[in-house]
């Protein structure tokens, strides 16, 4: 079991920095260090993914023309996590985009970006209403 | 000699409550709809107290939740099969296709271009419509249409780039060299590393450094809101009608019209190209739309 944890670095290694992100999207009251959490989280998921991916020994999924007579599959890694990487990296700077309109609107009705004075002064907008 | 006003002799006479009679003095009404006040008021000791206990409460059940999840994590990192063993189950029967077929499936020499433009062109085809209802969703917040000049114009930056020569100078040795590499790291998309995604983003970053650099006057006459908003919807409509054929021939998105060709060429792969090409559009002019309603509040 030690071997194995000595050998798959890159799995908790990762996984520390998605737990860094999840502590920054949890504690941290600034939204746009929330943000920053958030991101740090997909770019764990991201090196997770990406070394699921690997074989021992092969190559980047590029074919250059050398096949001496190997298939595909002798010659390559897995491609698959690779593509999912791409699509989540998309969907991740959507949803960073979306988040950072929001923050702009909150911070030019409220002028702070502080969670909890935010919070406070949205109850006492609905106890005036 | 002045006469002093009615309400300072009232005043010094002693019948006149400065404080008190405030309200009565200006003759204003008590607000209903009382606008906030930004520091907000100090709160009651009380009130400030559970809240500190409540927030002390939330970091500590926080960390507790954190360390439990970090530590269950990293035990099932130790008992997950070795990284890069050939047996681990992420290689499949899959795998083992896209590996060994793909030449004869996409004729693309990057694997990974044929598998999300080929294989899974339907879930890039999804990535696009995100980042386009992003790109919405952006406009939608951030556009305001009431005083449209006055909001979203910010204060004028203390530097501004436009006077510095320096930065035009390079600027313009360096814009050239930023879209012929975008546009090369599109059109070789099936060949090398990269894409619609990656070229996409250099060509928008290239835009952005132009408007950065020369202002919105500039850049908007290569990139106007209009064109923005036609190219984007004309690659999106372009792909999906692409994919829709795709269907119409068995729907597993590996027939086309268009012949695999010679595989290591510019012209092969079937429709690899123009989708990478449209995908390119898209994203280049989502980077550079974001990045205009950021600034200024409108595409």
């Amino acid at each position: 079991m030690i071997h194995n944890i000595l050998h798959n670095y890159l799995f908790w290694v990762s996984m520390i920095i998605f737990v860094i992100g999840i502590f920054m999207l949890a504690l941290d009251r600034n939204l746009i260090k929330k943000i920053i959490g958030l991101n740090i989280m997909d770019t764990a998921a991201y090196l997770f993914l990406g070394s699921l991916g690997y074989i021992q020994g092969l190559s980047a999924p590029i074919f250059t023309g050398k096949t001496m007579g190997q298939t595909g599959s002798e010659l390559f890694i897995n491609p698959i996590p690779s593509a999912l990487v791409l699509t989540g990296i998309v969907v991740s700077v959507s949803v960073t985009a979306l988040l950072l309109a929001l923050t702009v609107r909150l911070y030019k009705k409220y002028n702070t970006l502080n969670l909890d004075e935010i919070i406070e002064a949205a109850g006492k907008e609905e106890d005036d209403d | 000699m002045k006469k002093d006003h009615k309400l300072v002799r009232m005043w010094k006479e002693g019948d006149w409550d400065l404080y008190e009679n405030l309200n009565v003095y200006t003759g204003r009404p008590e607000k209903k709809n009382r606008k906030l006040s930004f520091p907000p008021a100090p709160m009651p000791e009380t009130a400030k107290a559970q809240t500190r206990a409540f927030y002390r409460l939330f970091t500590v059940l926080a960390v507790v939740l954190c360390a439990v999840l970090a530590s269950s994590l990293i035990i099932s990192a130790a008992v997950m099969p070795q990284f890069g063993a050939v047996d681990a189950p992420a290689v499949n029967q899959v795998y083992l296709r896209y590996a060994d077929r793909w030449l004869a499936d996409t004729g693309a020499t990057n694997i990974v271009a044929g598998v999300i433009l080929n294989y899974r062109a339907f879930d890039t085809l999804g990535e696009s419509h995100v980042l386009f209802a992003a790109l919405c969703a952006v406009m939608l917040l951030l556009t305001d249409c009431r005083d449209d000049r006055k909001s979203i114009t910010r204060h004028e930056p203390l530097f501004n780039p436009r006077k510095d020569v320096i930065i035009t100078q390079v600027v313009k040795i360096l814009i050239p060299l930023i879209l012929v590499f975008g546009i090369y790291v599109v059109l070789n998309g099936h060949l090398s590393p990269g894409g619609g995604f990656s070229g996409g983003t250099i060509m928008g970053a290239a835009f952005i450094l132009y408007a950065a650099a020369f202002g919105f006057e500039a850049s908007e006459r290569i990139l106007s809101p209009r064109v923005n908003k036609i190219l984007t919807a004309a690659a999106l409509i372009f792909y999906s009608l692409i994919k829709s054929y795709s269907f119409y021939t068995g729907a597993n998105h590996l027939e086309s019209f268009i012949t695999n060709g010679v595989p290591g060429r510019i012209v092969s792969a079937g429709l690899i190209l123009p989708l990478n090409i449209a995908v390119g559009l898209v994203v280049c002019c989502t980077m550079y739309g974001m990045y205009s309603l950021f600034k200024r509040g409108r595409t």
